[in-house]
């Protein structure tokens, strides 16, 4: 389908998140939009914000004609969004009270002339370049005959035209025609360019809007409904899809899960701006596991923002702070905020909406929400698992760390599809069960995915305790999972047999060293032997010659006295 | 004698239901009032903001001050029974 309205010059951007994407680019530029609903679907809000963002983001000052409730009230009631009407209304946005007074009479056939000619020399005088009639219903009530309102609708219509305003007219549906309209509304909606449906409904007590794009001349739009909330900054649309999906750099920034050894088994932590996912049955430690990468966050100083459905957070605190996780400190330092929703008490759009404007007003890099399966409690099933997705994807596009945690019944992860069906979108994924053998029932922890990380594959023992969390090696012997007293009890055989080993070492090394000594003193004794019997020999040796040569002295000596012969003592040594 | 009877026309220039209510209030006033009534007509063709400060967005209106009671009026007044009721009311 050919897009008319192609290019920045033909549409007029909402500027409402969401919305503009469902009309792709905004309401048809210089033409009529008529929005209609039944009373309390937002129609007043929504047109209200076209024109306060026209004037804010795009620069087309408006006028807002209001034909039901007076100016003041509406300012009024817009005050908590913080749309700043008032320096608004100083060039950029005027108001033209013109609900018909309730006793006025009427005797034949009248127009709209004179608002026309007002709002001629208004728009000239603003610029306005967009221009609300809210609760149109109400003049085209005054009219008593049929053709007098077709009439005057044309005539509207004709002018606004000329004038290439960008209007939005906005029309009550009446529930008792079976959200149809009356005749003069059905002309109306045959006239304009755009038409819009809001609905409000209550599904099991909770409120569910959605907005419909019912036509659009000349351009594509998304043809299903979409759900709507009125949050604290006004109307968003909850459009799953992000068109300006940036291709964004992964993080390869590991962050601490607060357990060491979990981050051993996650090859290093968690990734930043990952979505993560902890489920289990109730009591597997769940919100002490997120407690702990609360706490690891806030000692990095990332600003972290933990949500905590349907628990009040002086028993969450209290509850960790039991088992090692201390959450006060960095409440109290004002790193951790600490947000107790209670679910019931609006839409799961409306919890995301809120969620998100404290994570920006916090400046949170880290977020909790403990669980995110609450939010698919009450009436909020069928909606609760797009929240989450728009959650994720948000978080990812902002960088923001993300831990959810949520409630499985039952101990099988993947035959039993999370309550709100996340486990494809979370990177990572860690499942906590209880093992019961024996007489017992221990608490278990697995990785069952973590994207880009070359993660263990080994069960581990998840043990609380007053200094914290710890994670134990698992036994298995013959073919079963030993945990608790039974880990223990192998543990404790392991170490004695472990130390019975020791001794039977110590022993032999002594033995064996014992006999290398007696040894060495056999070695020692007969070396002394051996050089004693050198000495020996050496000693007779030497005997030999003195006494020969004694012998020599004595016969010269002895010839001497005697007065005999000289005899050559040289040829003496011969035998 | 009561007071006269203050009317103020409010017309879009020369648009036929504009035309008709001041004719039709003229008839009026001559066949019921005499010379007890005032009209005033001010044209929002030729003074628009004046719909705004006067808070009259739809023409033909007419603003009936009968002795400080003041009744407005939409439509081009070719139906008068109500005006008669209200001003004979008033003289009472």
């Amino acid at each position: 389908m050919t897009n008319v309205f192609n290019g920045a010059s033909g549409k007029a951007a909402t500027g409402i998140i969401g919305l503009d994407e469902v009309m792709q680019g905004g309401l048809p530029k210089g033409r009529t939009t008529l929005i209609e609903g039944g009373p309390g679907c937002g129609k007043t809000v929504l047109a209200l914000q076209i024109l306060v963002n026209g004037a804010k983001l795009s620069g087309e000052p408006g006028i807002f004609v209001a034909f039901e409730e007076s100016s003041q009230r509406i300012a009024q009631n817009a005050g908590t969004f913080g749309w700043d009407l008032e320096s608004l209304q100083r060039d950029n946005l005027f108001f033209i009270d013109a609900q018909p007074s309730y006793d006025l009479l009427q005797s034949g056939p009248f127009d709209l002339g004179g608002m026309l000619a007002a709002l001629d020399v208004k728009v000239k005088e603003m610029g306005a370049k967009r221009v609300v009639f809210d609760a149109i219903d109400m003049v085209l009530d005054l009219f008593d005959h049929r053709q007098a309102a077709r009439n005057e609708t044309y005539r509207l219509h004709q002018w606004l035209n000329e004038r290439g305003l960008t209007a939005v007219i906005t029309a009550k549906a009446s529930p008792l025609l079976n959200g149809g309209t009356s005749e003069a509304l059905e002309f109306l909606q045959f006239m304009v360019d755009c038409s819009i449906f809001l609905r409000h409904d209550m599904v099991e007590g909770t409120s569910q809007r959605n907005i419909r794009v019912g036509k659009f001349r000349g351009s594509p739009f998304e043809e299903n409904a979409t759900p709507l909330g009125i949050g604290p900054r006004g109307i968003e649309v909850a459009y799953g899809r992000n068109v300006e999906d940036t291709k964004r750099k992964a993080s390869t920034e590991r962050l601490s899960s607060g357990v060491k050894r979990l981050d051993t088994m996650l090859d290093g932590g968690y990734y930043r701006g990952a979505g993560i996912l902890l489920t289990g049955s109730p009591g597997t430690a769940k919100t002490t596991l997120a407690g702990a990468f609360a706490v690891a966050s806030c000692e990095r100083g990332d600003k972290t923002l933990f949500v905590t459905l349907d628990s009040p957070e002086e028993e969450i605190l209290r509850n960790l702070s039991v088992v090692g996780v201390d959450l006060e400190t960095h409440v109290a330092s004002g790193t951790l905020l600490f947000k107790t929703i209670r679910s019931t008490t609006a839409s799961a759009e409306i919890h995301l909406m809120r969620i998100r404007d404290i994570v920006r007003s916090h400046g949170a890099r880290c977020l909790v929400i403990d669980p995110v399966s609450a939010l698919s409690k009450a009436g909020n099933l069928g909606t609760a698992r797009n929240v989450v997705e728009r959650l994720i994807d948000w978080s990812k596009a902002e960088e923001i760390t993300l831990l959810c945690t949520s409630l499985l019944e039952g101990d099988n992860p993947l035959a039993e599809s999370t309550a709100v069906q996340i486990s494809t979108l979370a990177d990572t994924w860690i499942h906590l069960n209880y093992l019961v053998h024996a007489g017992e029932r221990n608490r278990a922890l697995s990785i069952i995915k973590s994207r880009g990380s070359n993660h263990s594959n080994q069960v581990r023992e998840l043990i609380l305790g007053a200094s914290g969390i710890s994670l134990a090696d698992v036994f298995t012997a013959g073919g079963e999972v030993l945990m608790g007293a039974m880990r223990w009890e192998k543990e404790r055989a392991a170490e004695q047999e472990e130390a019975e080993r020791e001794t039977r070492m110590k022993r032999r090394r002594m033995e064996l060293s014992a006999e290398a000594a007696a040894l060495q003193a056999r070695i020692d004794a007969l070396q002394q032997e051996l050089s004693d019997k050198r000495e020996d020999v050496e000693r007779l040796n030497s005997g030999i010659v003195k006494s020969g040569a004694a012998a020599v002295d004595s016969l010269v000596t002895l010839r001497q006295l005697r007065r005999g012969d000289v005899i050559d003592t040289v040829s003496q040594g011969e035998p | 004698m009561s007071a006269p009877v203050h009317f103020r026309l409010y017309v879009a220039g020369t648009a036929p239901h504009s035309q008709r209510a001041a004719a039709n209030l003229r008839a009026f006033c001559a066949a019921h009032l005499g010379d007890r009534h005032e009209i005033e007509v001010i044209d929002l063709f030729g003074d628009p903001l004046r719909a705004l400060t006067d808070k009259v967005l739809l023409t033909p209106t007419l603003v009936v001050n009968n002795s400080g009671t003041i009744r407005r009026i939409v439509g081009d007044l070719s139906e008068t029974s109500m005006l008669l009721d209200f001003v004979e009311g008033g003289a009472t």
